[in-house]
């Protein structure tokens, strides 16, 4: 069993191994949903909701089920399932007790099920050997830190919108130049708690 | 005839190369690509993953009912990358280890997903197995090249061999901020070459819009445009719409 501590576990996933910048899990959204300041916010959250939800769905099925009748090769088939259908439950959970949440968060989650950060977070904890509190933690510092890195970046690129760009450079290249400097940024938490 | 099939396999390679001209599976393409190597391995197992999904979803496609069609070709990837991880795991350690949790990713890549829906599911057998070679040759063509150009300028070395000092390391073009830098000027060089090369115009345009050739494009798109103009109420409306057919 890891015995990392709480605290450094949320700073860990949070800067870091920041998910985007560092690991790179959730390009698509980041790139594609990045444009505006409200969507990215609305997309980030729900993936913190769902990433939460995976990891206390797959963690104790990995523990309890796949463990006990050693079937520990069906891990990506089992935790991919999982997700899709935790999912579509969200969806209609919320559709029929929380509309007001369905109407700000629903339109993204269909596109949360094929994004790799879900299902990279549920495995990373199973492979990094964390208890369950552990991994809670650890998928909330991994939410928490798309949102962080989602929210600069749609700061960066709102201002691009506005900048003038070399012709060639325009649209996806100039965003990929923008994220590098943004992830440079980011080596500097390398080595915090020797993480 | 053959027209068609050597199509079906050379247009993966550079028109509508995935990684480079799509901009689909971009997570593995900037996190594995720290050496050429890793770049390779990777673009093997995904292009295993991908013909065995296109041949099995193309010999299914008129058994999948179309309401489920999108989980059930989930399944069908997700057992095949179960065993491209059971053999890299078994015959090439080396690679399992340095790709880690990217391997069992492949079932989340968009560009399987994305063959799938677009071709596997309405193309006969021959033809999707032609579509996911040429796909994934070329999706493994750039893996190796951004590789390559990141092992080269980062450790100073070709696949793990010294260059002779050519030029000392540059740490950085390891590190995820030279993955990104990397890729914008692959996509940059593409954009150029395409626009010189390809009189298709409409082809240009491709990459404008960064998700134009993923599988829940359409969508996301909806998504963002509805929150920018206040109508996510509407877009919910008509999701329900659709889902009540």
């Amino acid at each position: 069993m890891n015995s990392t501590g709480l605290f450094a576990i949320l700073i860990g996933s949070l800067l870091v191994n920041n998910f985007v910048l560092a690991q790179f899990l959730g390009i698509c959204p980041f790139l594609g949903v990045s444009k505006k300041l409200s969507p990215a916010v609305g997309m980030s959250v729900a993936v913190i909701f769902v990433m939460l939800m995976a990891t206390a769905a797959t963690y104790p099925i990995y523990m309890f089920v796949l463990i006990p009748a050693d079937l520990k090769y069906l891990q990506t088939i089992v935790f991919i399932l999982i997700i899709a259908a935790l999912v579509q439950l969200v969806e209609i959970v919320l559709k029929r007790y929380v509309p007001p949440l369905y109407k700000s968060l629903g339109i993204y989650l269909p596109l949360i099920t094929t994004n790799c950060a879900v299902l990279g977070v549920a495995i990373l904890n199973i492979d990094k050997e964390y208890g369950f509190a552990q991994a809670m933690v650890n998928s909330l510092g991994a939410g928490c830190g798309f949102l962080l890195a989602m929210v600069m970046f749609a700061g960066v690129r709102e201002r691009l919108e506005v900048a003038e760009i070399p012709k060639g450079l325009k649209g996806l290249p100039i965003t990929l130049v923008a994220a590098s400097l943004v992830s440079m940024s980011f080596i500097g938490f390398q080595g915090l708690f020797g993480l | 005839m053959d027209v068609k099939y050597r199509e079906a396999y050379t247009k993966g390679l550079i028109k509508e190369n995935p990684t480079l001209r799509l901009v689909l599976g971009t997570c593995p393409t900037l996190a594995v690509t720290t050496a050429a190597i890793n770049g390779l391995g990777m673009g093997v197992a995904a292009t295993f993953v991908l013909v065995c999904s296109n041949i099995a979803i193309s010999l299914m496609r008129k058994m999948i009912p179309d309401k489920v069609r999108l989980p059930a070709f989930i399944v069908i990837i997700a057992g095949f990358t179960t065993i491209v991880q059971m053999l890299v795991k078994a015959y090439t350690p080396s690679i399992d280890k340095a790709l880690g949790i990217y391997l069992p990713l492949i079932v989340v890549n968009c560009i399987i997903l994305g063959r799938a829906e677009a071709y596997a599911s309405k193309n006969s057998v021959g033809l999707s197995a032609l579509d996911g070679l040429g796909m994934g040759s070329g999706f493994t063509a750039a893996l190796l090249l951004m590789g390559g150009i990141r092992e080269f300028l980062g450790k100073g070395t070709i696949f793990n061999w010294p260059n002779g000092g050519l030029i000392p390391p540059i740490t950085i073009f390891v590190l995820p901020a030279g993955g990104f830098f990397v890729f914008g000027m692959l996509i940059w060089l593409a954009n150029r070459l395409s626009d010189k090369f390809d009189d298709d115009a409409s082809r240009r345009e491709t990459n404008e819009n960064v998700c134009a050739a993923c599988p829940s494009a359409a969508f996301c798109h909806q998504t963002v445009e509805s929150e920018t103009s206040g109508l996510a109420a509407a877009a919910i409306t008509k999701k329900e719409a659709d889902n009540n057919e």
